[in-house]
């Protein structure tokens, strides 16, 4: 059984306990436990079971590159699956439930998957799915859907009761991992007066060295970590981060680096997580190595675990996973695990070296406490099922047989270091492979490169494929120096500490155990715990033709679950390499790519949840509206109202209300959203002339023009009126979407193509509030307010006036965008509420109704006025739209005019504007298309026009729609037909597109 | 995320303060130009591995247009201009020589 | 006759700074050759100010001049000063070609100030807001998340913001998140 040793723990704080649930069961654990160690002080071994086979599972590591212990954690808005154990320190009230099972843990349906295993070999999905097609929706669907995914989704009615933020820093060097080689590099960095940020993923500095003993300046390596924190905190140019994960390294010396503020203490202030936006200089990953497992049979049984962390859980928490314990290696360094057990009183029965000449100096002190040392063999198979219960010994260089059976509880395996080479590889950072140690390290001489051309990431310490301690000190203490250096530091030769520990002999790989293992132990041989991948798997693939080590990891799954290959992938790139004899480095790694461990998606969003998901604009009038039964309408990032509901009233009805209401009395219109551009300067006629298909340079001052404007490809992009205000001014409007857009537009034209035209453009949109007064009434209401005379002789249809109406400082357009006597008045943003008011008050005696986008829409519509995004849709010119009065032919030029000149948009085959009206009176569906004679080569009908805009009018008691139809215009009074998605086939008479006042009278007032 | 100098403001800002605008020192073709012309101006656009000169405007921050000539494969910056020319200037030309002899690029080199 | 209302009618909020938003600020748009004879005449005649270097903004109470690119300055007057600042600043320019525009209700205006004020604005701006890198009258046109904004700073602690009206609220709620209690960083 694990349990916990009556001393060691030098992270634990035994005078506070803290009490815990896992799956309903409480737990005790002490203040700096992890989850994952006060899971074993409670003789939980067994944390999870396993995503395809539902195979128990143990945790088998103590940080980061975990693949089993993962966890669904909290309850309700606080609830997230996937955690992984190891990673999650223990807090006074957590809660922790296991995946992948069901009913529960101990007894799980699923766990039948396992003896079908053979069933679902590599590429299973690929080879299953395939055919017959109809199985697709009944069988296959549903199956994958159950079976698939990882963990538990979080319940869709809650949300996420945290807040999350970002925060940008600016650092000369970034150091990444706070174990000793990142307090040696940020040391050495910090010490040349560069700004140097530390990030640390776990709650403490120092890293393993200190589990791993030797001795630095002739101290302990505590020591050693205390004092250099203490300097380093003590230093104003370093901040230092702990729960601060390196997730990504990115172009141009940008980094995310993922801090956990209470994910450990819940009830704490603030934000959860913070994801820092960091732009360096300079990075140093100092991200250390992962011990990379064995691959024998059962390699998967819960006890079963990294001789590292069997080592950590011992020294940190003083926990240990079992009483009595296996060790196999390849490597020197798993003899610390079977000397540290031994010392904290573990009975240590084997140590399995597959090396035929064994260890060396380690191995002789392990010998000499007593431990059984057996050189050259190895373990064929470890059997149990929810814990070990016995391994069976062999040769090594064997396929298995002759074994020796030894009943034991726990296993540690070392198969050797690999160097966390992902932040380094993120963006494009290159390896090498290290024959000595069979691994894959950074290549200094082709480093992920910068702005200036330059490397960037430089790795210090393990990271880099430096192991032994001294090595680690002098490698990060040099990485650090080099790194400030070129990041502007000064130049100082301060001396790297002394790092001292015991000489080791070198590994030997094993990438298999026994070396020729037999095909029933392949089968039983894990490379992905997560993904239940096993040596077989990848052999099959190879077998069937997979050379590609990226296509073999998506046919295998190989590498591709939450822990994105930490501990499998050289262990299955080496197996695939064997299976295509191949060297390790031709077949080479899959890419990395970040974050380094999953990070939440809500520390990706930031502070955009909620009301500040995205910008919402309010006009001045904005709250007026809300209160009055607004249906708000998203218009751009604007809110406007759709229609102003009344008490008990459809939205429906509202609308049809408004639009009777202004064409027969009086109605309001927030226009404030309408863009408004000011064009000065001695060549802004020119560049209006340009910029518009029609003529604005002659346009009087005091008088409107409605114009258009296209791209250079000829197609319409927004509309609006100008007016002219003085001889070198002129006022734009854009429409509501376009005034960032059109002022952009400009902006571009004359700073990159005429930028010596002499012309000046300033957006001054919300410097107004902009209000439509629409109706018969409109003069009665404007001339009861007082002030500027708006009688039809001083200010003409198509003119404007500045002056004051009701005391407010404004201009008067006279312009109509509905047909009726209509005014827009624009009067300062600060005012624009008490001008509504005002005009709301005033309009009382004349039947005034504010009125919504949707009337808008309705009354436009019915004049056969088009609207940008309707009748158009990026591909439309104006002459599809029949608006070639507004196409200046006295021009020579303006943007768009040669592009209407291309034979295609000269095709007389374009669909062009009509008006549309159904036979009976419905409405037609929007966006539907109408089709024609014959079939196109799909089988299909053929298409022959779309409705662009269409509504009820309540005007004239009947649908009426536009539409851009295949020779539309010369079809006047053809009845066309119109398929709707709802089963329906409409029939719809072509007609001129304007159904209300066809002379315009009404305007004209 | 790239970072561009921009030689307006002098802020070394970052892709999210930018708007990129394609290709760099496109000559218009407007009323008279032919149809291969024309086509070309609007359509034809170099696509290289390697030294590139682009438009960028500050879009979030002084909401100048500037001109960046840069390395399409390893984001390698050679220097940042004002968009004010009709072709990338001698000390640009420079730089890049200087990183990557014997480049070229539509008619410059 | 009812007094104008700034967008949000001066809220308050405290938390790891004090974020408040500020009544109207009268705010003139001026482009033109910052070395233009008239120009410099208008632009300092209007303010008491003299030409800001580039990314710099020299305001005194309700006074001042920022830059906001070489060709434009933000004239800062009081808001009732606007219309007479105007026409003496045409004046002033005379012949040259420049382009004076009345902005001040097309802004919403924040002051955000505290010990913590560089770590409030450094979660919203991709800008380097240490003491080293940002340093009183440094002016900056930036995005506040999601929207464009400029921001300058008065003193040590003190920042001024400015944005659209139209985003006035959302601009107020990111500053109130962002300044949330137990959030403050400790980076500077």
């Amino acid at each position: 059984m694990s349990n916990r040793l009556s001393k060691l723990g030098r992270l634990i704080d035994r005078s506070k306990q803290v009490t815990f649930s896992f799956n309903g069961t409480t737990m005790r654990g002490f203040a700096g436990d992890t989850l994952a160690s006060a899971l074993l002080a409670n003789d939980q071994m067994m944390m999870g079971r396993s995503f395809k086979y539902h195979r128990p599972r143990g945790v088998v590591a103590s940080g980061a590159e975990e693949p089993n212990a993962l966890v669904g954690l909290g309850e309700g808005s606080k609830f997230e699956p996937n955690q992984r154990a190891t990673t999650t320190e223990l807090f006074d009230g957590l809660k922790a439930q296991s995946q992948n099972h069901w009913p529960n843990l101990d007894f799980d349906i699923g766990a039948v998957n396992t003896h079908l295993a053979r069933f679902l070999p590599a590429g299973f999905y690929y080879k299953m799915f395939i055919h017959p097609q109809p199985f697709w929706k009944h069988i296959y669907e549903p199956f994958i859907r159950k079976s698939a995914g990882l963990g538990k989704a979080p319940d869709a009615e809650t949300r996420d009761a945290d807040t999350y933020e970002h925060f940008y820093a600016f650092t000369d060097v970034l150091v990444i991992g706070g174990g000793v080689a990142g307090l040696q590099a940020a040391k050495a960095a910090a010490v040349t007066g560069v700004k140097v940020l530390l990030v640390e993923q776990t709650a403490h500095w120092g890293g393993r060295a200190p589990v791993d003993g030797g001795s630095i300046d002739d101290g302990p390596v505590d020591k050693f970590v205390e004092q250099i924190v203490a300097e380093l905190e003590a230093m104003d140019n370093v901040t230092m981060r702990l729960r601060c994960m390196g997730a990504g390294i990115y172009d141009h010396g940008y980094a995310l680096s993922y801090e956990r503020l209470t994910d450990h203490a819940p009830h704490a202030a603030g934000p959860r997580h913070r994801l820092w936006r960091i732009r360096a200089k300079q990075i140093v990953t100092a991200t250390g190595a992962i011990e990379r497992p064995l691959s024998f049979a059962g390699n998967d049984v819960p006890g079963v675990m990294l001789a590292s962390a069997m080592r950590d859980y011992v020294v940190n928490w003083g926990v240990t996973p079992g009483e009595r314990v296996v060790v196999a290696t390849n490597n020197d360094d798993a003899y610390r695990t079977a000397i540290t057990l031994k010392n904290a009183g573990v009975d240590v029965l084997r140590i399995l070296d597959a090396r035929a000449s064994g260890g060396g100096a380690l191995a002789d002190e392990a010998r000499a406490l007593g431990i059984r040392v057996d050189p050259g063999k190895a373990i064929a198979k470890v059997s149990g099922g929810k814990r070990v219960k016995e391994v069976s010994i062999c040769n090594q260089e064997g396929i298995g047989g002759a074994r020796d059976e030894v009943d034991c509880d726990a296993v540690a395996m070392s198969g050797g270091w690999s160097p966390v080479v992902h932040l380094w590889s993120h963006c494009g950072g290159k390896l090498i492979w290290d024959e000595a140690q069979a691994h894959f390290r950074p290549d200094p001489d082709r480093p992920p490169l910068g702005v200036d051309g330059a490397g960037f990431v430089s790795a210090a310490g393990s990271a880099n494929g430096a192991l032994a301690l001294g090595e680690v000190l002098s490698d990060a203490h040099a990485t650090g120096l080099a790194a400030a250096k070129t990041a502007g530091g000064k130049a100082k030769r301060p001396k790297a500490p002394n790092g001292d520990s015991t000489t080791e002999t070198p590994m030997e790989p094993v990438w298999l155990m026994p070396a020729n293992a037999d095909t029933p132990l392949r089968m039983k041989s894990w490379l992905d715990f997560q993904n239940d991948v096993k040596v077989s798997d990848v052999q099959l693939a190879a077998r069937e033709g997979y050379e590609s080590v990226e296509h073999t990891k998506r046919y295998t799954t190989l590498g591709m679950a939450t822990d994105q290959g930490k501990l499998s992938n050289i262990n299955g790139l080496a197996i695939l390499a064997d299976s295509l004899n191949a060297e390790i480095p031709q077949v080479g790694t899959t890419t990395f790519r970040p974050p380094y461990t999953p990070i939440s998606m809500g520390a990706i969003g930031g502070e955009a949840r909620g009301k500040v998901f995205q910008p919402i604009r309010r006009t001045p009038m904005h709250d007026w509206h809300d209160r009055n039964g607004a249906d708000w309408e998203p218009v751009g990032l604007w809110r406007r109202a759709y229609a102003y509901q009344r008490p008990g009233e459809s939205v429906e009805a509202a609308v049809n209300r408004e639009v009777k209401n202004t064409r027969e009395n009086l109605g309001l219109l927030d226009a404030s959203t309408l863009g408004k551009l000011i064009v000065k300067g001695p060549d802004a006629g020119r560049f209006l002339d340009m910029m518009y298909t029609n003529m604005m340079s002659t346009l009087k001052q005091g008088k409107c023009r409605y114009g258009l404007m296209c791209s250079e490809n000829g197609f319409l992009i927004d509309d609006g009126v100008v007016a002219r205000i003085d001889e070198d001014t002129w006022l734009c409007h854009t429409t509501t979407g376009g005034a960032e857009r059109i002022h952009g537009h400009m902006e571009e034209w004359l700073q990159t193509e005429w930028w010596d035209w002499k012309v000046y453009v300033a957006n001054v949109t919300e410097q107004y509030a902009q209000v439509a007064v629409v109706g018969p009434n409109a003069r009665k209401v404007l001339e009861k307010l007082g002030g500027m005379d708006v009688s039809k002789e001083a200010l003409p249809f198509m003119e404007w006036r500045d002056g004051q109406i009701g005391g407010f400082d404004c201009r008067a357009y006279r312009i109509s965008f509905s047909g009726e006597l209509s005014y827009e008045i624009a009067v300062p943003a600060s005012r624009g509420q008490a001008f509504w008011d005002a005009l709301m008050e005033a309009g009382k005696e004349f039947g005034v109704m504010p009125y919504g986008t949707e009337c808008l829409h309705i009354l436009r519509a019915e004049k056969g006025f088009i609207m940008i995004g309707d009748e158009t849709d990026g591909t439309v010119i104006p002459q599809d739209l029949g608006l070639h009065w507004a196409l200046s032919k006295k021009k020579e030029d303006f943007l768009g005019k040669r592009a209407q000149e291309r034979s295609h948009m000269a095709d007389p085959d374009r669909w062009k504007l009509v008006g549309l009206e159904t036979v009976d009176g419905s409405v037609l569906p929007d966006g539907a298309y109408a089709v024609g004679e014959g079939t196109n080569a799909n089988g299909q009908r053929n298409m022959i026009g779309r409705v662009t805009s269409t509504y009820y009018s309540a005007n004239l008691g009947r649908g009426i729609a536009m539409g851009l139809v295949k020779h539309g215009p010369d079809r006047m009074g053809e009845v066309i037909e119109i398929p709707g998605t709802d089963g329906k086939s409409y029939k719809a008479k072509i007609v001129e597109p304007i159904f209300y006042d066809k002379d315009g009278e009404k305007q004209n007032v | 995320m790239l970072i561009l100098h921009c030689p307006y403001c002098g802020v070394d800002a970052e892709e999210t303060e930018l708007h990129a605008g394609g290709e760099a020192h496109v000559k218009r073709f407007g009323p008279g130009s032919d149809d291969d012309q024309f086509h070309d101006y609007l359509f034809m656009r170099e696509n290289p591995k390697g030294v590139h000169f682009e438009r960028w405007q500050h879009a979030n921050g002084c909401g100048k247009w500037f001109h960046v000539a840069r390395c399409t494969a390893t984001l390698e910056v050679f220097g940042t201009y004002p968009a004010q020319t009709t072709e990338p200037p001698q000390e640009i030309r420079d730089a890049i020589t200087a990183k990557r002899p014997g480049w070229t690029w539509r008619e410059f080199s | 006759m009812s007094e104008p209302i700034s967008a949000l009618n001066g809220a308050r909020i405290e938390g790891i700074a004090v974020i408040e938003e500020l009544g109207l600020q009268g705010m003139i748009t001026l482009r033109g050759d910052h070395s233009d004879k008239g120009l410099v005449k208008a632009a300092t005649g209007a303010t008491g100010q003299k030409m800001p270097g580039q990314r710099q903004a020299l305001v005194e109470g309700e006074s001042g001049l920022c830059w906001m690119s070489p060709d434009e300055l933000l004239v800062l007057v009081p808001y009732t000063e606007v219309d007479a600042k105007l026409v003496e600043m045409q004046k002033a320019l005379g012949s040259s070609h420049a382009r004076a525009v009345n902005v001040s209700d097309a802004r919403a205006v924040f002051r955000v100030s505290g010990p913590n004020a560089r770590e409030v604005l450094a979660k919203m701006a991709p800008v380097d807001l240490s003491p080293e890198g940002f340093k009183p009258g440094d002016f900056r046109r930036t995005r506040l998340a999601q929207v464009a904004a400029a921001f300058w700073m008065e003193e040590d602690g003190a920042f001024r913001i400015v944005c659209f009206r139209s985003v006035a609220g959302y601009v107020f709620n990111l500053l109130q998140i962002a300044a949330q209690p137990g959030s403050d960083v400790g980076a500077f």
